[in-house]
């Protein structure tokens, strides 16, 4: 009997701890996810939450090579990617560098002691979009045709193949 | 929706400094610079809309169907005009590099990231003088990616020579082996590297072909459009293996040449007018 009662508040004991084990984690996950950052409002990140603790960096990894070596840009798994969902922002509207340490992977970093040296080179706030403005502007005018053709080029008079590469 | 990049960024949507140009169509050049300021205010509020609605990002590999190049026309390239240059540095975040305060400013000239420069050669015998763009050349045979230990350097399937820069060791012997003085060594750390070019301590870089232009599906550099909005019309970028595209057709039609064609390095970027 004696035994019997040790063993279910045992149990208890266990319940107690997973629960609470699962409320911190909880805890931590808002604690991470900043407020204000467009990841706070979203449902999902573009894997399942524990996956993406677990696997980010590998991730991330095999994307950098596709990305530099093969021109692949529109996987969901990039480093800008993460930067823009889960960057948050200060009360004067400035964007806060994601690797601070009291930031969405500064944070994690220093408590797990691991090194993030993916800012010594990338952007830790999303910074000058992935196109400049010029490319903007300048992609708008292609359609217009401000481009010069062959025959424009070299030509003082702009119009079709009228200057001399168009005219040899 | 409310972290955007604009006061971030206050260097990208600024007009130029005119001061720079000397080129002759200032009006249109301030016109651009507000309608690229223009652009980035109505963009900067959305960032990942910006991404999604005007890039066309690539989604399969480069393939060697294509080989990307440049043509200089160097007679229509003007003394004194750094459009290209200024272009260069505003798309790749050049522009925010600063000089370290105990560096001298003759250090500061040699140690800054230059991807892009201008070159003015002057034939001794008949005293012509000549200005050219030179960047990387994007050799078919690209010496600097022979040289690299770690496979850092390397030649992407479309023909832009690149460094990657997670396997970049720092070394420069690419540095050396390149003929036209076309690479940088980042010496500082870099801390506002813009999104779409990340740079930092400790690497090699050079000029990629705005290598995020053409993943994004663009169809020009940010010196060829610089140059061409300045009505100077002396670079036309494209695909070299394409018979019908403006470049292949320039070069079938007017005498062109590579810069030390001696070298045999079948280059990418090739003048007209030297
Ligand atoms: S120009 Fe220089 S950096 Fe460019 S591919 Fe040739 S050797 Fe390499
Ligand atoms: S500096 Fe980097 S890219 Fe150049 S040779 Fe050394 S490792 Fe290769």
């Amino acid at each position: 009997m004696a035994i019997a009662v040790i063993r279910v508040s045992l149990v208890a004991v266990g319940l107690v701890w997973v629960l609470a084990a699962q409320t911190v984690l909880a805890g931590d996950a808002q604690r991470y996810v900043k407020p204000g950052s467009q990841a706070a409002h979203s449902a999902a990140c573009v894997e399942e939450t524990n996956f993406m603790r677990r696997n980010h960096m590998e991730l991330i990894k095999h994307q950098r090579d596709s990305t530099v070596h093969h021109g692949i840009r529109s996987t969901k798994h990039s480093l800008a990617g993460c930067v823009n969902c889960h960057v948050s922002v200060s009360p004067e509207g400035q964007a806060l560098a994601i690797n601070g340490r009291d930031q969405f992977c500064g944070a994690c970093h220093a408590f797990s002691a691991v090194d993030v040296n993916c800012f010594g080179c990338h952007a830790n706030v999303p910074r000058g979009g992935l196109l400049s403005p010029a490319a903007l502007a300048a992609h708008g005018d292609a359609t217009a045709g401000a481009r010069p053709s062959p025959g424009q080029f070299m030509s003082d008079t702009p119009g079709p193949a009228t200057g001399r590469a168009g005219g040899q | 929706m409310k972290h955007q990049e604009a006061p971030l960024d206050p260097s990208l949507g600024s007009p130029p400094d005119p001061t720079l140009n000397a080129g002759p169509d200032q009006s249109r050049r301030a016109f651009l610079g507000i309608a690229a300021g223009a652009t980035a205010a109505v963009v900067a509020p959305a960032f990942v809309l910006q991404a999604q609605a005007v890039g066309n990002p690539r989604a399969e590999r480069v393939s060697d169907a294509h080989r990307w190049g440049l043509l200089v026309d160097t007679n229509r390239c003007v003394d004194g005009c750094r459009a290209c240059v200024d272009a260069c540095d505003q798309e790749n975040g050049l522009d925010l590099q600063r000089k370290q305060p105990d560096q001298s400013e003759a250090e500061w000239d040699t140690q800054k990231a230059v991807w892009l420069r201008k070159v003015k050669l002057q034939d001794n015998l008949t005293g012509r003088v000549s200005n050219l763009p030179m960047m990387c050349q994007h050799c078919e045979h690209p010496p600097c990616v022979d040289v690299c230990p770690t496979g850092a350097s390397f030649k992407r399937a479309d023909g832009i020579v690149m460094v990657d820069r997670h396997t970049c060791i720092g070394c420069r012997y690419c540095m050396m082996a390149c003929p036209y003085k076309a690479r940088s060594f980042i010496h500082e750390v870099v801390e506002d590297q813009l999104t779409r070019v990340p740079r930092g301590k400790g690497c090699v870089e050079s000029c990629n072909l705005c290598v995020s232009r053409r993943d994004q599906g663009l169809d020009s550099t940010a010196c060829a459009d610089a140059c061409t909005a300045l009505g100077h019309r002396a670079i036309l970028f494209g695909d070299l293996k394409d018979p019908a595209s403006a470049i292949s057709q320039a070069l079938r039609t007017m005498p062109s040449r590579q810069i030390r064609e001696d070298l045999d390095l079948n280059t990418g970027v090739r003048y007209a007018g030297v």
